[in-house]
């Protein structure tokens, strides 16, 4: 926060600030208000009735909820976007962290490496998982080619027809698009790193891995915590990348709780059940929110407590 | 503070030119000099440029293949033998197919206006918000400021669902209107905290003069701040329009018509037909819908990654 306060009175339009603040709120405030707080309110309301598309629905307390839990489908898809979630959020960390150490590091051409290294995270998410399809085809799969030419293999693999293929096929297209946010933003925080912390290290005859395990790491703590939570909370609620490959296919085996609501929502035509099944991914968000909030809590400790 | 200007990069080089030359002073003492000076080459080698020429190979290759499979024609793309990186006889077929015999380039402009209309109207909305929470400090502005964060955080893929019964209510169903309205959701919460961010860094004393000359709060926000914060405009407008370009779950749920899709729910509902899949197209339909957000991209790419950065970093 600034420490010097707005100046208070003078002027007719101070007076009235606050009018003047919900003024200029409005137009946002509308927008989100209508699209945002009413239809989350109305999920929560929907997912209490067995509303269907073009039928309302009537209220039938925890029946959808009691349904979803005893329904296989929907605990498999719970399973599924919890390993999702996890798997791919550690290769993104893993991944994102030593990539932000390399593109750290004196580079020839380094604005151009750094500028093509986030385009997988440019490109509309449905059309690279396009290009993903094709890669795993089953008969043509470029990947199969290789390892076959290579003698490494002598059957072409199926990449998204076999339950645990599947899996591992999506969640490592979700790793190639989630790696490059996580390692432009840790770049950003080793940037702010000052280079002093390393001299003082390196007199003190710290090894590179000292430096980076008593230096780098330490520092960067706050802002993973931040960017990895931003990562988990796109990563449990995806959506595009499943779609686009599988269906949730084959046997359910890779329907997120985001996929099966729309399949039982929109083609299904339960938007009741739909609903319920979105409003059960909140917890786990708030989840995720509240261990962001403390490492932001712990971020503004770190700094002495002067920036926000 | 202003996450949004990175340290120079000299400062960043310097870090690590110090870490590096650290590790052979520490574990090599008393070696004669060029062999620690080869040692280091091929260290960097092994520690940097290879791992660093993977991570390019991998995180690239994905479009190397969208674009020679545009060009491939059909005969290749369902060979196994021949080398499939290469293209030997290259065609514009899949490209006219998908300009002439489908409705990609109204799926093109309708991605482009919902695009464009919904990242003018957040950036409209978000700046006067910014402004009011940032500045004009009314009562309950930390709370409003608090809950846009939490705006920010709400994904869409739990929203489709309720906001589909809202877009029907209206009679927004299957129009472009449903998306411009729509798109907003997610994109003031993140335009407003980006230019909250941007405005904390105006100095005060700018508004205080003006003030006493005897300017209105509009004059102000118009004639002094919006000026000065036209990197924070460019940062916001461009993320909000890559973010509409990108959108998928509401477009996918609200439209049903194909002459109202946007590329990228046009590309999957309309293009797969069956199990024939025409791959030389779809990959096209791809290239085609990831080009302009690239390109416009690769102009502002500073912008965008400073938007990026500093919304993760506030």
């Amino acid at each position: 926060m600034t420490s010097a306060a707005p100046p208070a009175g003078g002027t007719r339009w101070l007076d009235n600030r606050n009018v003047l603040g919900a003024l200029f709120m409005l137009p946002a405030a509308v927008l989100l208000l209508a699209f945002l707080t009413y239809p989350l309110g109305l999920g929560v309301w929907l997912g209490f009735t067995d509303t269907k598309i073009g039928r309302p629905g009537e209220w039938v307390g925890f029946e959808n909820y009691e349904f979803l839990w005893g329904d296989s489908v929907t605990r498999l898809a719970l399973f599924n976007t919890l390993f999702y979630t996890l798997v791919a959020s550690i290769f993104k960390f893993g991944l994102g962290l030593w990539l932000a150490l390399l593109l750290n590091k004196h580079l020839p051409f380094k604005a151009f490496i750094r500028a093509i290294v986030l385009l997988p995270f440019i490109v509309p998410t449905a059309l690279s998982a396009i290009a993903f399809w094709w890669i795993y085809d089953a008969q043509f799969s470029v990947i199969s080619w290789v390892l076959t030419k290579a003698g490494l293999i002598d059957r072409y693999i199926d990449f998204l027809g076999d339950p645990w293929n599947a899996r591992f096929s999506t969640i490592a297209a979700n790793i190639w698009r989630g790696v490059p946010f996580v390692a432009i933003c840790l770049l950003a925080g080793l940037q702010t790193i000052s280079p002093s912390y390393y001299e003082a290290a390196s007199l003190d005859g710290a090894t590179p891995w000292q430096q980076f395990r008593y230096v780098t790491l330490p520092l960067l703590t706050p802002i993973i915590a931040v960017v990895m939570t931003f990562s988990v909370l796109f990563t449990f609620t995806d959506f595009q990348l499943i779609y686009v490959l599988t269906r949730g296919g084959p046997l359910n085996a890779t329907h997120l709780m985001a996929t099966l609501s729309f399949q039982r929502a929109i083609p299904g035509g339960s938007l009741g059940e739909g609903a319920a099944l979105a409003v059960a991914m909140v917890p786990f968000l708030l989840a995720a929110i509240l261990f962001s909030y403390f490492g932001l809590q712990r971020r503004r400790w770190q700094q002495g407590g002067g920036d926000a | 503070m202003s996450a949004t200007n990175p340290p120079p990069a000299g400062e960043a080089a310097a870090a690590a030119r110090i870490a590096e030359s650290a590790a052979p002073a520490a574990r090599s003492g008393d070696d004669v000099q060029g062999m620690r000076y080869l040692e280091s080459r091929t260290r960097r080698l092994v520690t940097l440029y290879l791992p660093l020429g993977a991570f390019l190979f991998v995180l690239l290759f994905p479009f190397y293949w969208m674009a020679i499979t545009t060009f491939k024609p059909n005969a290749e793309l369902i060979s196994r033998e021949g080398n499939p990186f290469l293209v030997l006889d290259p065609t514009l077929a899949h490209l006219r197919k998908l300009l002439f015999d489908t409705a990609y380039p109204e799926w093109l402009w309708n991605t482009m206006l919902v695009a464009v209309t919904s990242t003018f109207l957040s950036i409209a909305c978000s700046v006067l918000a910014a402004y009011a929470i940032e500045r004009l400090r009314f009562r309950g502005s930390r709370y409003v400021g608090m809950s846009i964060f939490l705006a920010y955080l709400v994904p869409p893929s739990i929203l489709f669902i309720p906001l589909a019964a809202v877009i029907q209510k209206l009679g927004l169903f299957d129009t472009r209107l449903a998306l411009i309205c729509t798109y907003p959701t997610f994109l003031i919460p993140f335009c407003t905290w980006l230019l909250m961010g941007y405005f904390r860094s105006i100095p005060f004393e700018l508004e205080e003069c003006a003030l006493v000359d005897g300017a209105s709060r509009w004059q102000i926000l118009s004639r002094i701040i919006l000026p000065l914060a036209v990197p924070g405009l460019i940062s916001a407008g461009i993320f909000a329009f890559t973010l509409s370009w990108n959108e998928f779950i509401y477009a996918l749920t609200f439209i049903s018509s194909s002459e109202v899709k946007t590329v990228p729910v046009g590309v999957i509902t309309e293009l797969v037909e069956g199990d024939v899949y025409h791959w030389g197209s779809l990959m096209a339909g791809a290239l085609m819908g990831s080009l302009p957000v690239a390109i416009l991209y690769s102009f502002f790419v500073e912008y965008y990654v400073s938007g990026l950065t500093g919304a993760v970093k506030e």
